[in-house]
């Protein structure tokens, strides 16, 4: 009898905790005032931003080029040890799209992971990184993808085995992996190194492919940007973008600011794979924000 | 063992190995390895022309889009079925899922770059305008056909 009370005790409390975690990482949305006193978006920083973050690279149809690419109708499909994730539309269409999506509503998806019906979103969407943006960047963002084409294109659901199908998990996910801070800290900074830190670890999320994960799918920040398995598996590795072994030690700053802008290594091999799109992108960035990639990545530690 | 038989081991012994040697230097993968290395080696000879870090010189010019140009009609008939793993290859399976997109990819930097020597750049500012379209094709194929190690 005692036992059985016991148990009894132990399941109310279990479910209790459940239902209190549950609770503290359900979605939360952010005050509606924080997204105030911003202004009329800057469409040209927005362009900019687009290019950093790469959205097209995501969200554009396969192999979609020039005009396509503004396309943002949903794009391939994205494998993960967790299933296999379809990047929805993103367009200014109002119904299948972002169109009707307020600015509280796109920041919040971009810095906190939470849907437009206030779900949480998966992480394949590169929200852990995006956290750190400015919030000016968010409203340049927004108010450069509404003067995108629209497209009436639904993108099929996720395909996620259980328990992965279960949006509520991912506010344990959140709890230990979604933060604002820097990946890592660095002595010295200045201006160009910060503007390098905040363009790699925020809009670029270069780390969530050059960075290993843990099991639960979460950035290994102590190997922060030392090269990873590819994360939509099969063969291939990322590589290490630090001045560690196997690194990029023996390039010099100006090398690695040449090979974002024409694709070429210091030896004259050349980019391959999904860096080619990324290349791509850093290549329509104005030439200080490549300097100053370059300049972050010759400042964080070696792996 | 008397000397007969002695010169005789001798040459069969030198007769494999050079039969070992050749049979490596055709290894399909090693030979593609090098071709890409040759490539790379032509584009940093252009590209170093081009920065200015190099002074121009019609004949680095000459040799090395003409370089450029073999390589790109013989690279991808070097990977026949059996090929596909070994020696470190970083071929992507799809070039053997895809063989007349490789093969058009290929045909595409030949074109580019028989327009270029058929117009030799004169000086710098001409070299350097001719090696980005040039340039391009290479991250257009490794995008989708080499898989980095």
């Amino acid at each position: 009898m005692k036992l059985r009370r016991l148990a009894a005790a132990v399941l109310v409390a279990g479910a209790a905790g459940l239902g209190a975690f549950t609770w503290i990482t359900a979605p939360a949305r952010s005050a509606s005032d924080s997204w105030q006193g911003l202004g009329e978006p800057d469409i040209g920083n927005g362009e900019r931003v687009f290019s950093e973050g790469g959205c097209a690279s995501c969200h554009a149809a396969p192999g979609a080029t020039d005009a396509n690419r503004l396309i943002l109708a949903g794009g391939a499909p994205l494998k993960s040890p967790f299933g296999t994730f379809h990047p929805p539309n993103i367009s200014s269409d109002p119904k299948a799209g972002i169109g009707a999506w307020s600015l509280q509503e796109f920041g919040d998806a971009m810095l906190r992971g939470v849907g437009r019906s206030g779900e949480h979103l998966y992480p394949a969407f590169p929200y852990a990184s995006y956290a750190r943006m400015t919030p000016r960047d968010i409203n340049d963002l927004y108010g450069y993808l509404r003067t995108l084409p629209s497209s009436d294109n639904v993108a099929p659901p996720h395909e996620l085995p259980f328990p992965f199908s279960l949006r509520p998990l991912l506010g344990a996910w959140k709890f230990l992996y979604l933060n604002d801070a820097p990946r890592v800290v660095l002595a010295n900074t200045d201006a160009k190194i910060e503007r390098g830190q905040y363009l790699v670890e925020g809009p670029g999320h270069c780390g969530e492919c050059h960075t290993p994960r843990t099991a639960l799918g979460g950035l290994e920040t102590a190997q922060w940007l030392g090269g990873a398995p590819n994360p939509e598996g099969g063969q291939g590795r990322v590589p290490n973008i630090t001045s560690g072994e196997g690194g990029i030690g023996d390039w010099s700053a100006g090398d690695i600011a040449s090979y974002l802008e024409t694709g070429f290594t210091p030896d004259y091999d050349s980019v391959g794979g999904t860096m080619v799109a990324v290349q791509k992108n850093m290549a329509r960035l104005p030439a200080a924000d490549r300097e100053a990639i370059a300049a972050y990545l010759k400042a964080v530690p070696a792996h | 063992m008397n000397l007969k038989t002695m010169t005789a081991a001798t040459f069969l012994c030198l007769g494999a190995a050079a039969a070992t040697g050749v049979a490596v230097a055709q290894e399909p993968q090693a030979a593609r390895q090098q071709m890409m290395k040759d490539v790379g080696r032509s584009m940093g000879a252009l590209a170093g022309i081009a920065k200015g870090e190099k002074p121009y010189d019609a004949e680095v010019v000459r040799v090395s889009l003409a370089t450029i140009s073999e390589v790109s009609k013989t690279f991808p008939d070097q990977f026949p079925a059996g090929s596909e793993t070994g020696a470190e290859t970083e071929a992507s399976p799809k070039i053997w899922e895809n063989p007349d997109d490789f093969h058009a990819k290929a045909a595409q930097l030949g074109k580019d770059v028989d327009a270029t020597l058929a117009a030799l750049p004169g000086d710098q500012a001409a070299v350097a305008a001719a090696i980005g379209p040039i340039g391009k094709n290479c991250g257009a194929c490794h995008e989708t056909y080499r898989i980095k190690k």
